[in-house]
């Protein structure tokens, strides 16, 4: 398995700016709030890809233990973002974010 | 022979986390999203992190890719109700997410990293190396990890009770 550090850090770097940029463009695209959920847990694992990368080559296993918290804090958001969801769901009928502008007054 | 599987494992986690935010049915997005997962897991088996890769399909794709698909079943979508942008937001949302990409790839361009590969590369990534480090050194964060969950999980129970009088 040593074969695989003969690939290059900067294309890791590369793929997880990648899929970071796809993250953001699907939050802002998008309007359903589920789907944008999920673009913010893309962002989150493009950063834990770069946290096992940085660790592999370093030889320094303290990035692969902050992508555990990172998955903890992860699951934990999920669960009350979708409560959450789950709530507005059965108060509005939508996840349309475009309807959820009641918190302004 | 590496390289090729590093490529593949790219092309597959990109192509499908364009589908995720392309796709219009919501259902199609989590089993897109599902497939980026175990692209990136097989990510880190390539990096030499196998409890991590184990730990990424348990937690991601076990776990809250379920609660995800429990959620939007709940809900009953159908294409004609999905909200879609008009066009000129779409316009800047793809031009505001290309100009972040350029960004990122410039910044990094300029600088050409090198990394002198340790020699204990291979073993950082096995469980009992990890677990050493998690209850030495990151033990404080690990116990108020719990208490996080704790919470969240005091919370979504208190959300999700059905309140009656309303």
């Amino acid at each position: 398995m040593q074969t695989s550090l003969q690939i290059p850090v900067n294309l890791y770097i590369l793929l997880s700016a990648v899929l970071f940029s796809i993250g953001v463009f699907g939050v802002l695209l998008r309007r359903n709030a589920i789907i944008i959920f999920m673009c913010v847990e893309l962002m989150l694992n493009a950063v834990n890809l770069l946290l096992v990368a940085f660790s592999t080559y370093l030889g320094d296993a303290d990035g692969q233990v902050f992508v555990f918290f990172i998955m903890a804090v992860a699951a934990a958001e999920v669960a009350v973002g979708l409560a959450i969801l789950a709530m507005i769901y059965r108060n509005t009928g939508s996840v349309d974010i475009e309807v959820l502008n009641k918190l302004k007054n | 022979m590496t390289v090729y599987l590093f490529y593949l494992l790219s092309f597959i986690a990109i192509i499908s986390a364009l589908m995720v935010v392309i796709s219009k049915n919501p259902v199609y997005s989590v089993l897109f999203l599902i497939m980026t997962f175990f692209a990136i897991a097989g990510h880190y088996v390539l990096l030499n992190a196998q409890f991590l890769a184990a730990v990424h399909v348990i937690v991601y794709a076990g776990a809250i890719m379920v609660l995800f698909l429990y959620v939007i079943m709940m809900m009953n979508f159908n294409k004609e109700a999905e909200p879609s942008k008009t066009v000129f937001s779409q316009i800047i949302a793809t031009i505001a997410g290309g100009i972040l990409l350029i960004t990122l790839v410039g910044a990094i361009r300029i600088y050409d990293i090198e990394f002198a590969i340790s020699t204990n590369a291979t073993s950082i990534g096995l469980i009992s190396n990890l677990g050493k480090v998690l209850f030495s050194k990151f033990l404080l964060p690990f116990e108020i990890s719990s208490l996080l969950f704790l919470a969240a999980m005091t919370g979504v129970v208190l959300l999700g009770k059905n309140n009656t009088h309303s």
